[in-house]
């Protein structure tokens, strides 16, 4: 939860800066907003006024014995009533459809943001988490608007307003119950402020519960193999039971609350049958001027148990704002500049010049790294694990950018052109392939959502992919992904090659991508690949040695450095580490005898 | 058994699954009947929060008494004292109030929160003893759908729900007896509303049902987008694909909206509609108890009694429409978690299943094997792993080498035949003590949330952190992660963060090391390693295989031409067996596939 470049702290006092940001999401409907605001004050305005109409017009009519007037008065009742309705279902609908289209924009806004955060954001976070933050917290916020908000005001409304009738109608008698006013209002905010924090708590523990089952979930076939479901179910209820705790922590707080704050409204009650039923008896009070203000502080109980309502809500919607605004105000590690370039028709020419780079915070991955490719050049990454092979690979579509030194295409800096056109130029098939929940072909058209069928087809051949597609009933329409078929690491591998040369890039990036491949499919696509690699700048990172002969040119890489460039023959020549990798697979494709000499 | 899941045992969660958040009925006896069952444990806590909920109820009905008592018999008569006491008692019962509502919040909550719990905690760990027929069959989301969603709408029907419904429908058949008492023929006429309601009622559900339907398939489509918009961003930011992605989100994002304000509108229409009912029984009251009090048959403050319950009335009515579609929302989400726990697990240990000793011999007799009915994977196989022996099966993807390991560690059943160790048939055994003698680098190298050193510990947890370095050293691992900023510190997560995937299989290699089982099984685990790494990891192998039974999958033949046996695989058979120079020398598919890798293009 901490892993997230969090914001400085700023001052946010009880909330309101998260609560008027929030707000902010709304004024695009800020029209039916207040045609909300307004319906709500009628509504307000009909139920402060209904029993007064009522009681007088009874009064009226029984007094002067009018059985016609009765009749009268039930319509006035019927139509102020229908009227209240007909607000009532205007201020919840508009209420609702406000809450409802801004929390369709603030998750609109999250995907986007998702989706443009670079690749160093997501390295670091869990989709357990960003998922929770997309769906609980912003159904948090939607409560906010829906109910929070107007009926917060309309709250404050409902105690204005009974407090001047109770006024007009006797302000001794007001007062006593207006002093007690302050207290429920001290209350309502203690508890807000007791619960945030758990909410907040609670929040980030469903997170972690969350990631939990889901780890679990995916790496089931571990736990099984290491029989480890014990300790996992022991994990998980350690984490149910710190969830629950939270739960009764808050519990704790309304439970005792929630009624002390109806009991504070309640005494004013008490004392004003007490001390009104004396100023009746000594004449200074009507009784039916006693039976209205006990009927309109009766009232009151109303909205003192919506402020625990609201209170509970306002105290969710502070934090669930804030992990949503965390991630809506992180900024995008990469950005296009201003006036960016678009890249078009590239011809391919390559050049590191003087790179360093490193994670954050992490010591350097790559140290001086300069090499320069041709048009059409194929170079052949090499070196052992960790040497920064990927790296160089990640550094060119600009998925992170580099520290020190530069790289162009062309001759233009990658962080002059726009992150779009330097990407379609750009094709790299990564070592994690990930399908998505659609037909093969929508897989295939993945970045060339255009393409015709014919395209489709033809990608997939080059992939050596087509007839293994074919041989499925549903062939090109056969659902892959989350819900679809298994497809094994090498079809994956393939699929993931064809995705890539659809989108026909001047430069192609092959991140170890026939590992899971057998040999013979292998050989296939390794010829397919030549064939496309003509014409195209071709970066190919393997640990297939016989793979890199072919190449142009061979970087070898140790410890962030290139240690040792040049061809094939070239590096064979000298002794150094190319030739000893080069020897130690090939021996060991021949036999454990020959291997012992090549080391 | 809930949708006919019981039928097929450990079948899959077969359509409700696909249906994703349905609406039930609303009273559904099996769900209720099992949600009974779980609150059997709390009842102390109920019967306090349901003591509670009696108090405050009473209480509150109470005060309307207290104030007429006052009114007629003190006020009117001027007692002073009287009026002393009811001012008193009022305060008494307020506290009560207060006592009462404190009681059922708390108890009642806390009922609700360890009724969760335990439902939470129970299909986490029903899930743990499912097999992985299940996992292959139901996706991830699915599942945690029901853990985490349904559990979340019981939740919200044992803590708010189940509540306003006992009071609401309290103070209705309060309000009721009191008014019959207070004037039948007045009373009866007021309630004639009733029906009109309930017609109306029952014709919203109807429109209620579908439109809360569509809301929650909108909401599922949502999340899904979602979920892989954020798995797949890397691809989606490599193809450049962001802006058609969230045209797509917008899309479905869209559809939610749209039919949660088909929904809202239904539920707001609700109020006018109660309004308006409301008003045709207050005039009513109005008009013939006006009459009444006229002709002197009634008091006037009884007719204001009338009018003020009325108009408390259709609230609880409100209300219970409104948690109707809750219920139903519940009684759903009930069904479901009862259905996921209700699945038996394909494999479980026999009743007589015993502990298996350490382990060295495996033997497959006559198997054959298929992950789905009528597509057999393996065809009656016939092989014998002698104690430290060490085998190599290589053949194309596909041919059914993974699904030999899958079967000796059963986490699959055999169709026909027998996998035995040391001659026992592995449904002798307790799955869990066969695992710990068998131990698995798997083709994805997966890493849990935490640090390098608590996943190489996670076969063995209680290894000190010196046999984790000598386990890391073994398999070669340990120089990279020395290495790391943080070294055996250096937190990993769901995809290993900055570890490449070469680097997650040695530590998958270091991990199984540890837990120090007497038979080893590689699947492709060399995949992803590079050549130097390999002859590193082919060094550590040698050390390894040393007194250890070892079955090694490999697609690369440097990895297994130190094997004592090599069986090439083809169509779920066994095509060829022997030794790396006996293969070479008999010039067959072995033959061709060494050539194929050796001689590039």
């Amino acid at each position: 939860m901490d892993r997230y470049p969090r914001a400085p702290a700023r001052l946010d006092w009880c909330g309101m800066r998260t609560l008027l940001r929030l707000v902010a999401f709304a004024q695009k409907y800020r029209v039916w907003l207040s045609l909300a605001f307004i319906c709500m004050l009628f509504t307000t305005a009909f139920s402060l006024a209904i029993p007064r109409i009522v009681g007088e017009a009874v009064d009226i009519a029984v007094g002067r014995g009018e059985r016609s007037s009765l009749i009268l008065v039930a319509l006035v009742v019927l139509g102020a009533n229908a009227l209240r309705g007909a607000f009532a279902y205007g201020n919840t609908y508009l209420a609702e459809a406000v809450s409802l289209k801004t929390s369709y924009d603030i998750r609109n806004a999250l995907y986007d943001r998702l989706q443009r955060l670079s690749f160093t954001f997501h390295d670091q976070s869990q989709t357990g988490q960003l998922m929770s933050r997309a769906t609980a917290d912003v159904e948090a916020i939607r409560m906010f608007f829906g109910r929070g908000l107007l009926g917060t005001i309309q709250t404050l409304i409902l105690f204005a307003g009974i407090s001047s009738i109770l006024v007009s109608l006797d302000w001794k008698l007001a007062l006593i119950t207006l002093a007690f006013l302050p207290a429920v209002g001290w209350r309502a905010i203690v508890v807000s402020n007791r619960l945030r924090p758990i909410w907040l708590k609670v929040q980030e523990l469903m997170a972690v519960l969350g990631t939990t089952l889901e780890e679990n979930l995916t790496g089931v076939r571990i736990v099984k193999a290491f029989s480890r479901q014990g300790e996992e179910s022991h994990k998980f209820s350690e984490q149910a039971t710190l969830l629950y705790d939270e739960h009764i922590r808050a519990t704790r707080h309304r439970a005792f609350n929630m009624p002390l704050m109806v009991f504070l409204v309640n005494v004013p009650t008490a004392l004003i049958l007490w001390y009104g039923g004396r100023l009746v008896i000594a004449d200074s009070l009507t009784l039916g001027g006693l039976t209205q203000f006990i009927l309109y502080v009766g009232m009151m109980a109303m909205p003192v148990r919506r402020l625990g309502f609201l209170a509970n809500i306002l105290s969710r919607t502070v934090p669930a704002g804030q992990r949503v605004l965390e991630i809506l105000d992180t900024v995008p590690a990469i950005l296009d500049k201003p006036g960016a370039i678009e890249l078009a028709g590239i011809k391919g020419q390559v050049r590191f010049e003087d790179v360093g780079f490193s994670y954050d915070s992490m010591a350097p991955v790559l140290t001086n790294i300069s090499f320069s490719v041709p048009p059409g050049g194929s170079v052949a990454l090499v070196g052992n694990l960790g040497s920064g092979k990927s790296t160089i690979a990640h550094l060119i579509p600009r998925f992170y950018d580099v520290s020190s030194g530069s790289i162009t295409i062309d001759g233009i800096d990658v962080r002059d052109a726009t992150m779009a056109s330097l990407r379609r130029n750009v094709g790299i098939v990564q070592q994690d392939i990930f399908l998505f929940s659609a037909s093969i072909r929508d897989n295939i058209a993945y970045g060339a959502v255009h393409a015709g069928m014919e395209q489709i087809a033809a990608a997939a051949r080059a992939a050596q992919l087509h007839d293994f597609i074919e041989s499925l009933p549903d062939g090109y329409d056969t659902w892959v992904g989350e819900r679809g078929i298994t497809l094994s690491g090498g079809e994956k591998q393939r699929l993931a090659i064809a995705r890539t040369l659809l989108i026909d890039p001047g430069i192609l990036i092959l991140d170890d991508s026939t590992s899971s491949v057998d040999t013979g499919t292998e050989h296939l696509i390794r010829e397919a690949l030549e064939a496309l690699g003509r014409g195209r700048t071709t970066f190919i990172i393997t640990h297939r040695m016989p793979i890199t002969k072919n190449a142009d040119l061979i970087l070898v890489l140790k410890e962030g450095r290139i240690v040792e460039r040049g061809n094939h023959s070239e590096l064979m020549e000298r002794d150094g580490l190319y030739r000893r990798l080069y020897l130690s697979q090939l021996s060991a494709t021949h036999g454990p005898e020959q291997s012992e000499q090549g080391v | 058994m809930y949708h006919g899941a019981g039928d097929h045992v450990g079948g899959g969660l077969h359509s409700a699954f696909d249906e994703d958040e349905v609406l039930g009925k609303v009273y559904d006896v099996r769900v209720v009947a099992r949600l009974v069952k779980y609150m059997a444990p709390v009842k102390l806590w109920l019967a306090l929060g349901a003591g509670g909920m009696v108090v405050r109820s009473l209480a509150t009905l109470a005060v309307p008494y207290l104030v007429a008592v006052a009114t007629d018999r003190f006020i009117q008569t001027g007692n002073l004292g009287g009026l002393d006491i009811i001012a008193m008692i009022f305060i008494g019962v307020a506290l009560m109030a207060w006592a009462g509502r404190y009681l059922e919040e708390l108890y009642l909550t806390y009922a609700g929160q360890s009724i969760i719990f335990r439902l939470r905690n129970e299909m986490f760990d029903h899930l743990q003893r499912l097999s992985l027929g299940f996992f292959d069959r139901n996706k991830v989301g699915k599942i945690m759908s029901r853990v985490q969603n349904d559990v979340q709408q019981i939740q919200e029907l044992l803590a708010g729900g189940i509540l306003n419904i006992i009071t609401s429908a309290l103070t209705l058949v309060g309000i009721a007896t009191v008014m019959l008492i207070m004037n039948t023929r007045l009373a009866l006429l007021t309630l004639s509303v009733v029906p009109a309601l309930v017609i109306v009622a029952i014709v919203w559900q109807q429109y209620a049902r579908r439109a809360f339907i569509r809301v929650r398939q909108a909401i599922a489509t949502v999340n899904a987008q979602l979920h892989e918009g954020i798995s797949g961003v890397r691809v989606t930011q490599s193809l450049s694909r962001e802006e058609v992605n969230s045209e797509q989100f917008d899309t479905v994002n869209r559809d939610h909206l749209s039919a949660n304000i088909g929904a809202a509108k239904l539920r707001a229409v609700m109020m006018p509609i109660v309004e308006i009912l409301t008003a045709m029984a207050t005039g009513l009251v109005i008009v013939f108890g006006g009459y009444q009090v006229l002709a002197g048959e009634m008091g006037v403050g009884v007719l204001l009694g009338f009018v003020l319950y009325i108009q408390r009335f259709f609230d609880p009515v409100l209300e219970l429409t409104m948690e109707y579609t809750e219920i139903q929302r519940a009684m759903a989400s009930g069904a479901r978690i009862f259905e996921l726990l209700d699945i038996e697990p394909e494999i479980k240990d026999s009743p007589q299943a015993t502990e298996t000793p350490p382990v060295g011999e495996i033997g497959f007799h006559g198997v054959s094997f298929g992950y789905e009915p009528g597509v057999e994977v393996l065809h009656d196989i016939d092989l014998t792993i002698n104690p430290g022996e060490t085998v190599a099966i290589v053949g194309r993807t596909g041919a059914g080498k993974s699904s030999l390991a899958n079967l000796i560690v059963r986490f699959y059943e055999v169709e026909r035949g027998e996998v035995t160790v040391d001659g026992r048939d592995v449904r002798s055994v307790t799955q869990q003590s066969l695992r710990r003698q068998i131990g698995i680098v798997p083709q994805d190298p997966f890493l849990f949330s935490g640090s390098i050193e608590d996943n190489i510990r996670y076969g063995h947890p209680e290894a000190g952190h010196d046999e984790v370095i000598e386990a890391a050293r073994t398999a070669g691992a340990h120089d990279f992660i020395a290495h790391l900023e943080h070294g055996y510190e250096t937190q990993v997560g769901e995809r290993g963060g900055n570890l490449s995937a070469g680097q997650r299989q040695f530590i998958c290699l270091a991990r199984a090391i540890l837990a120090d089982p007497p038979v080893l099984i590689l699947d492709e685990a060399t995949s992803s390693v590079d050549t130097d790494a390999e002859r590193l990891m082919q060094k550590s192998l040698r050390r390894l295989v040393r007194g250890r039974t070892c079955l090694i999958i490999a697609h690369r033949l440097s990895t297994i031409t130190d094997a004592d046996r090599i069986i090439v695989f083809e169509g779920g058979k066994i095509a060829e067996m022997g030794s790396h120079q006996e293969l070479l020398d008999r010039r067959g598919l072995y033959y061709n596939m060494t050539w194929a890798l050796s001689n590039p293009a």
